[in-house]
């Protein structure tokens, strides 16, 4: 009898241990499936991933809903471009993008956006994150498709009416589209 | 004509086993050096505020709270802007101090608080997790000594050799000790999903720097988002609060400032992937993801525009390598006719600088000086006759070729093509 009467005590306990057992257990769990094993970081929210997540890749994820054409893109070209690239595309100071298709090969290669970027995503990509130099990521998603349409038509590779958007832009292909070979090295024969 | 034997006519002074230096030529070598060598560009006159005199009859100053290098030393990085060279010629040992690290960047150095500095890592992962400083720091931590060198380093010399320093063609490299928590820890934490092949690493400068990285075994074993460096927090020009460390790999791909880790199947095709950082051949085809930067060697010492005098000096450089360890490094002092095995100096540590060492008696006659780096994966640097007649000379990124020093009758050394 004096069994009994101190094992309903003791199961209590045991239950009351067995509870906080599962509870750790759980808990570690749901942190693990949250953060990983050791709890560090905390889950990234759907919103503030759309936040961060600025790039644009070939398949043509990440392009953002807006269209231009060439003939608005010469005015954003001319205000916001042309000072560090020249009145056409050409003359610089900086980058040259416009021209140089079948030179690659030459003596005096030119590489431009016409002549050698495989992508024109990369386009989008890059003009929005970094362009202009002085204010990168000012340009509303109108404004980069039809500075985007201008460079292409610039280049022959787009009629002056095409509308660059999410959908055809991944469809353009870039003359230099096979242009490209993945790192061969070593090359150079061992002395 | 090249040969691979060492040198065995003993008709080169000071080879490693040579005959022993004639104590009193060595110092009046070494004082001939730093009167008129390059030690000038060093040793320059002392500041005013310097107290003159014997300094064992006048107390020193008091100790400070951050120290910072005698007033006597001024070697500094070169040029300016977008970008700033190491001076290799003034550096001992292997490791680069922090504030002579070369400097590579797209818009600028950013001013960025630690606290509101976070990673975000996506994409093709099973939690995507936010991390702040404070917890990276929290993370298991690792450290390694590695070299960064950016692709564009030495890029003068795929034209014909102009009269350049050795830190004016070649100092994009420098090594540092590098601190942080691997990659693959961080990638344990959010899971990874079987698709992820690539990952997108993004900066957060004004130029929004973003490369493709390949999860390659490679990559997962050696890869480091690091804090530290040479002891401290990262330099801001280096990336502080956070960068990505990627041994080996060609120092555009190493981001700075580093704000997302995005995981996905293939390629981005980033703008710095495809219109910069690939290697035009003559062909009009070009070497696109050629990340590793290959086996590398360069004299420090004597080089360009320094002037030496007949007697001894010891030939000093550095080699390295982006796929493993320098295993060897040879020295010609004939324009490579003949090559010596130059002493590698401790520590040898993978996709690091290694320092190495040749002992020589120049006696006032022209000399050609070179090196070349045998990795050991048992690649030997070329000649940059060889590398141009496979690459051309419109490549731009990954020059590897073997510097030549000439020494004039005068004792002024230039950089010449031999």
């Amino acid at each position: 009898m004096d069994s009994c009467e101190t094992s309903m005590p003791k199961r209590w306990l045991l239950g009351v241990v067995l509870l906080l057992i599962a509870g750790c257990v759980m808990q570690g769990r749901s942190t693990h499936e949250q953060t990983g094993a050791l709890g560090l970081g905390r889950p990234a929210s759907p919103d503030e991933i759309r936040a961060w997540n600025i790039d644009a890749n070939p398949t043509g994820e990440g392009l953002p809903p807006g269209q231009g054409t060439a003939a608005g893109g010469a005015a954003v070209y001319a205000s916001k471009c042309a000072r560090c690239h020249g009145p056409t595309g050409v003359e610089g100071p900086m980058d040259r993008l416009v021209g140089g298709q079948h030179t690659l090969a030459s003596t005096s290669p030119i590489k431009t956006v016409g002549s050698y970027w495989p992508y024109a995503t990369t386009l989008y990509d890059y003009i929005y994150r970094a362009m202009p130099f002085d204010a990168p990521q000012s340009l509303t998603a109108d404004e980069v498709y039809a500075v985007i349409a201008w460079l292409l038509h610039q280049n022959g590779i787009i009629d002056a009416d095409a509308v660059i958007d999410a959908h055809t832009l991944p469809q353009i292909h870039m003359p230099n589209r096979h242009g490209f070979v993945p790192d061969p090295r070593p090359d150079v024969p061992s002395p | 004509m090249n040969t691979d034997r060492p040198d065995e006519s003993g008709g080169h002074d000071g080879s490693p086993r040579g005959p022993s230096v004639d104590r009193r030529r060595f110092l009046a070598g070494s004082a001939a050096l730093i009167a008129h060598g390059s030690a000038r560009l060093v040793f320059g006159a002392p500041p005013a505020d310097v107290i003159e005199g014997d300094p064992m009859r006048t107390p020193g100053s008091p100790a400070r709270p951050h120290g910072d290098r005698s007033p006597f030393e001024a070697s500094v990085r070169s040029g300016g802007g977008s970008h700033s060279l190491t001076p290799l010629e003034h550096l001992h040992g292997i490791v680069t101090p922090s504030s002579l690290h070369f400097e590579r960047h797209h818009n600028g150095v950013p001013a960025i608080h630690p606290s509101r500095h976070r990673l975000l890592i996506h994409g093709s992962v099973d939690r995507p997790l936010i991390f702040t400083m404070n917890e990276l720091q929290r993370f298991p931590s690792v450290s390694r000594h590695a070299f960064i060198e950016c692709a564009g380093n030495s890029r003068p010399a795929w034209l014909e050799a102009q009269d350049l320093t050795v830190q004016e063609l070649h100092g994009l490299t420098s090594t540092s000790e590098w601190t942080g928590v691997k990659l693959s820890t961080l990638l344990e934490a959010t899971g990874v999903r079987p698709e992820a092949a690539w990952m997108l690493a993004e900066g957060s400068d004004a130029a929004g720097l973003t490369r493709s990285v390949p999860l390659t075994e490679d990559v997962l074993s050696e890869a480091v988002v690091c804090y530290g460096q040479n002891g401290e927090a990262l330099r801001p020009e280096q990336g502080y609060p956070l960068r990505l460390l990627l041994p080996g790999l060609e120092g555009n791909i190493n981001v700075k400032w580093l704000r997302r880790l995005k995981l996905g199947p293939a390629p981005f095709m980033t703008r710095w992937e495809t219109s910069k950082y690939t290697d035009l051949m003559p062909d009009g085809m070009a070497y696109q993801f050629s990340l590793v930067m290959e086996a590398k060697s360069v004299i420090t010492s004597p080089c360009g525009r320094q002037q030496i005098h007949p007697g001894f000096h010891e030939i000093r450089g550095l080699a390295w390598s982006g796929r493993g360890r320098v295993r060897k490094v040879e020295v010609s002092v004939d324009a490579g006719r003949t090559w010596q095995q130059a002493q590698l100096q401790e520590p040898v540590i993978s996709k690091c600088h290694t320092r190495f060492r040749f002992p020589w008696r120049w006696n006032g006659q022209e000399a050609i000086l070179q090196s070349r780096c045998i990795d050991e994966t048992g690649y030997r640097q070329p000649s940059r006759e060889a590398l141009v007649k496979v690459r051309g000379i419109h490549s731009s990124y990954h020059y590897h070729g073997i510097q030549s020093w000439k020494i004039e009758r005068d004792g002024l050394v230039r950089n010449v093509d031999a």
